[in-house]
């Protein structure tokens, strides 16, 4: 099998060394088809990637974000069969038979008000956990449509977030309750 | 095109071919000079307003979460009276002739100055703008300029009015008025508006704000580097026979510093694979193999000898009779860990080629020195390279390193590449927590004399830490006569009344790299200066709040501003005495910050109930994201001091991942007030002044309760846990 990038470029063109050409290919890439906010996409790729880097390299959907690659900050969250789970750790195998859904597909009645709430609290400050956070807030609200702030400390506690947002986070998921309520 | 330089510097004029206004500094005329292609060229501005009347603010500062981006467009909007809704940003490119720091004289972000210095420039080139827009409908409709107002976008005399759009090809061509007209504070809308949101709030919801992470370019390529395990090694040799295993690996070739092998790979997943996979054999003659006890050992053999006396006028010796006949004295020694910065946004950056040179995406905290390090080693000119700024997932002082370490790193390994195709690096986790640049290790030794009323006679303090800004483009500036001002600020230049203070600093020499922590040298120097005076004031049966306030002269305009933050905390917190809460001050980056922490203690379980938290930051231009900054800077704070440390073991970093360098979580923040003192003084940062007094203050607390001093960061080493 031929370097993969070969695919887009001639050997030559990518290394300057001729030692550095096409020697590469080990591990053979397989194609996998992943439901993914609601379209089928097919992607290439090693056996074992995970779900994170396929989707942030292979698909495009950067919105999901790296952060630790140990499934321990949260930053990769997804929902996965509508339960928030951790992309880094989901690898490629485990995840076609699945509906996957990224911050990209959060459409959903939940999802707009937990948005909204995020804006009127002014919940980011960086914002690379936000994505994952408001993934896990919409599990949240799916199951628990009206959280105690025990309830919302808890679930919320495997989204780490190093600008401490945490007082606004939770101020918004209580708002985004209040707005499905209404 | 036309283009005009007001007497201030300004230049105006409007693109060729397209109707809009921009408005952006000149430099000295010689703009004027070149031809108009040129000018379209170098025209950089902070504000263009086009046909339809959106005005776009380009931001010569950052945003890695501090909320500038708003801020800066704050002050425009407010000069234009624009409707906040049409007022969209940009992050300005590379050109440090327009976009300089006005404290640094350089392109970048830090020192919690972004609104500091941006304050008048930008405001200035709205009041130009504006100025502009309501000569060019006065002239259109025949009326006077003073008929004319501003609601939301929309100008209006009598029965005219029109949106910013209709006048702006008018505007361009009209005389830069010579002194821009800036609203007084009464006229303010924006400024202090307690319901503006941020700007930024809506695309980091939605996922689709764009970081630099998130780059994807045809053909780019992933770079991952195996970095020597102990600071200061450098590579002998590597083989890649296992990483050939790892799908997707295209090659790997040692950086040409030596100081690592990179792995490049067909995505990011495979990079670190790979990168993992490569045995590298490693020189560690000038490696640091320490162990942090044998690091906090030698730091405090330092102690004893300091290299430097920091005040010229009082020497340590000069001081040393008086404490030796005090008859009561106060001795303490402290001891920081090394820490790790932690962006959540893992460090990376993307290099591609260009037809002139290259292009660097990059969330860019100092453009000025990155820019001229990526030109230097690709021996290319500095009009060869570009830099595009994106969102920066975090920063809190990492991504601006004087050595542009990792912007270097790409550089490199675009280069050895072979340049053809676009790199881009990223850091792992690991990388990250394992890569150094850390808050330094340091250690104070205290003593302190006071007299038979119980007052401070005299007091020798003394420092080790390693130097931040020596052998950096700082140097000239920050360092004066050996002393590296960063290393003692806090304790050498702090607010307070002290007689006899006596301050020595040693360097400490270590290959572990160091670098600025929010808040800096704020970082020792507010918990040391704090603990000490509650220290003071628990051994002389003073008040910890009264005490400091007969320390502070009125007089002076930042001890004035402190008394000020000090009155309102303790009005907001209900002081008393006798009060069994913590209190703490400090002043840094020009902006006074003072807390009372409510906390619970059962045996050693420790639990952070309340923070009260009152800053003096100048006017307020955004009282919202003030707030958000003091809760982030409280709980950035709190991560530390509870449990935050990298440590050594031969050299090698003890440290892995985010489970055992523990950042803040959801549940362990406390409640938070915070108030805002009222003030019309230019604006000071507020991205780091509350780290410093927070910890301090939880200290001071914990010691109300149980009696028990914490000298020794983090606090787990006293035996306490956080619940």
């Amino acid at each position: 099998m031929a370097c993969s990038l070969a695919k887009v470029l001639p050997c030559e063109t990518r290394i300057p060394s001729s030692d550095w050409d096409c020697q590469t290919e080990r591990a053979e890439q397989m194609k996998y088809q992943l439901k993914i906010n609601g379209e089928i996409r097919s992607v290439d790729v090693e056996p074992g990637t995970p779900l994170l880097w396929v989707l942030r390299d292979e698909l495009g959907l950067t919105g999901t974000k790296f952060g630790c690659g140990v499934a321990y900050c949260g930053a990769c969250t997804v929902h996965i069969d509508g339960y928030p789970s951790r992309s880094c750790q989901t690898f490629i195998e485990d995840a076609v038979d699945s509906e996957i859904t990224t911050i990209e597909g959060a459409t959903d009645r939940v999802a707009k008000a937990v948005q909204a709430a995020w804006r009127e609290k002014d919940v980011v400050q960086c914002g690379w956990c936000q994505s994952g956070q408001v993934m896990s807030a919409i599990g949240l609200l799916t199951e628990n449509p009206k959280p105690s702030d025990e309830e919302i400390k808890e679930y919320m506690y495997g989204n780490a977030c190093r600008c401490v947002t945490y007082l606004r986070i939770n101020e918004a998921v209580k708002l985004a309750s209040r707005k499905l309520e209404a | 095109m036309t283009v005009q330089i007001s007497r201030r510097g300004f230049l105006i004029g409007s693109a060729a071919g397209s109707t809009a206004l921009l408005v952006g500094l000149g430099s000295n005329g010689v703009l004027a000079a070149a031809g108009e292609a040129k000018l379209a060229a170098a025209l950089n501005p902070f504000v263009r307003i086009d046909a339809s009347g959106v005005v776009t603010v380009i931001l010569k500062h950052f945003e890695m979460g501090q909320g500038t981006s708003t801020g800066l467009t704050t002050l425009v909007a407010e000069e234009l009276d624009a409707d906040w809704e049409k007022v969209d940003t940009e992050f300005a490119p590379s050109d440090g002739s327009r976009y300089a720091n006005l404290m640094f004289g350089l392109q970048g972000t830090g020192g919690s100055t972004a609104t500091a210095n941006s304050y008048m420039q930008y405001r200035e080139a709205g009041a130009v703008a504006r100025d502009l827009l309501v000569r060019a409908a006065a002239q259109t409709w025949g009326v006077d300029p003073d008929s004319i107002t501003i609601e939301r976008s929309i100008l209006t005399s009598g029965p005219h009015f029109g949106h910013f759009g209709e006048f702006v090809e008018l505007a361009s061509t009209l005389e830069v008025s010579s002194d821009p007209v800036v609203k007084t504070p009464d006229q303010f809308r924006l400024i202090g508006n307690q319901r503006l949101h941020r700007k930024d709030n809506s695309n980091k919801t939605d996922g689709t704000a764009v970081f630099a992470m998130d780059i994807k370019l045809p053909g780019m390529i992933y770079a991952a580097i195996a970095r020597s395990p102990k600071f200061g090694g450098s590579v002998i040799s590597f083989d890649d026979r296992d990483a050939k295993q790892v799908g997707g690996f295209i090659a790997a070739q040692v950086l040409p510093n030596k100081a690592g092998v990179v792995a490049f790979a067909k995505n990011t997943w495979s990079a670190f694979q790979a990168r993992d996979a490569l045995s590298v054999e490693w020189d560690f003659a000038n490696a640091e193999s320490r162990s942090t006890f044998e690091i906090v050992s030698a730091q405090k053999a330092l102690l004893d000898h300091p290299q430097f006396d920091v005040n010229h006028d009082i020497s340590l010796s000069s001081v040393a009779s008086t404490i030796a006949s005090a008859p009561r004295k106060i001795e303490a020694e402290f001891t920081f860990p090394f820490l790790a910065h932690a962006p959540l946004e893992p460090l990376n950056c993307t290099i591609a080629p260009t037809k002139s040179g290259v292009i660097m995406y990059d969330g860019c905290q100092f453009p000025g020195l990155s820019h001229p390090t990526v030109a230097a080693i690709l021996d290319l000119d500095p009009s060869q390279v570009e830099i595009k700024t994106l969102y920066a997932g975090g920063s809190f002082g990492r991504r601006a390193n004087p050595m542009s370490d990792y912007n270097a790193e790409a550089a490199m390994a675009f280069a050895v590449s072979g340049r053809k195709l676009p790199v881009k690096l990223v850091w792992s986790r690991e990388d990250d927590l394992r890569g150094g640049h850390y808050r330094s290790q340091t250690a104070h030794r205290a003593t302190i004399a006071l007299g038979a009323e119980g007052n401070i006679t005299a007091w020798d303090h003394r420092i080790v830490t390693k130097s931040i800004m020596k052998g950096t483009a700082f140097e000239p500036v920050l360092v004066r006569e050996g002393i590296d001002s960063t290393s003692v600020e806090g304790i050498a230049e702090g607010l307070y009344d002290i007689p006899n203070h006596a301050v020595g600093l040693s360097d400490f020499e270590t290959a572990v790299p160091v670098l600025w922590w929010r808040s800096v040298g704020h970082t020792h120097t507010g918990f040391v200066m704090e603990t000490l005076l509650d220290m003071v004031a628990s051994e002389t049966r003073q008040d910890p709040i009264e005490m400091r306030l007969a320390m502070l002269d009125p007089k002076g305009t930042n001890q004035a501003r402190m008394i000020s933050a000090i009155n309102l905390v303790r009005m907001m917190s209900g002081w008393e005495e006798g009060d069994k809460r913590g209190f703490a001050c400090h002043y840094s980056f020009n902006t006074c910050v003072a807390v009372v922490a409510d906390v619970s203690v059962n045996g050693k379980d420790v639990h952070v109930n309340k923070l009260y938290m009152a800053v003096d930051c100048g006017v307020a231009v955004n009282p919202d994201i003030i707030r958000a900054q003091m809760e982030g800077g409280a709980g950035f704070a709190l991560a530390a001091i509870y449990r935050g440390e990298i440590t050594l073991t031969d050299g090698e970093v003890d440290q892995f991942n985010f489970p055992d360098y523990e950042l803040l979580r959801n549940g362990e923040m406390p409640e938070i007030e915070v108030g805002i003192v009222s003030s019309n003084a230019a604006p000071s940062g507020v991205g780091e002044p509350g780290v410093p007094p927070t910890g301090p203050a939880v200290a001071n607390a914990i010691f109300a309760q149980t009696g028990t001093r914490i000298l020794n960061l983090p606090m787990t080493k006293a035996g306490f846990n956080f619940v």
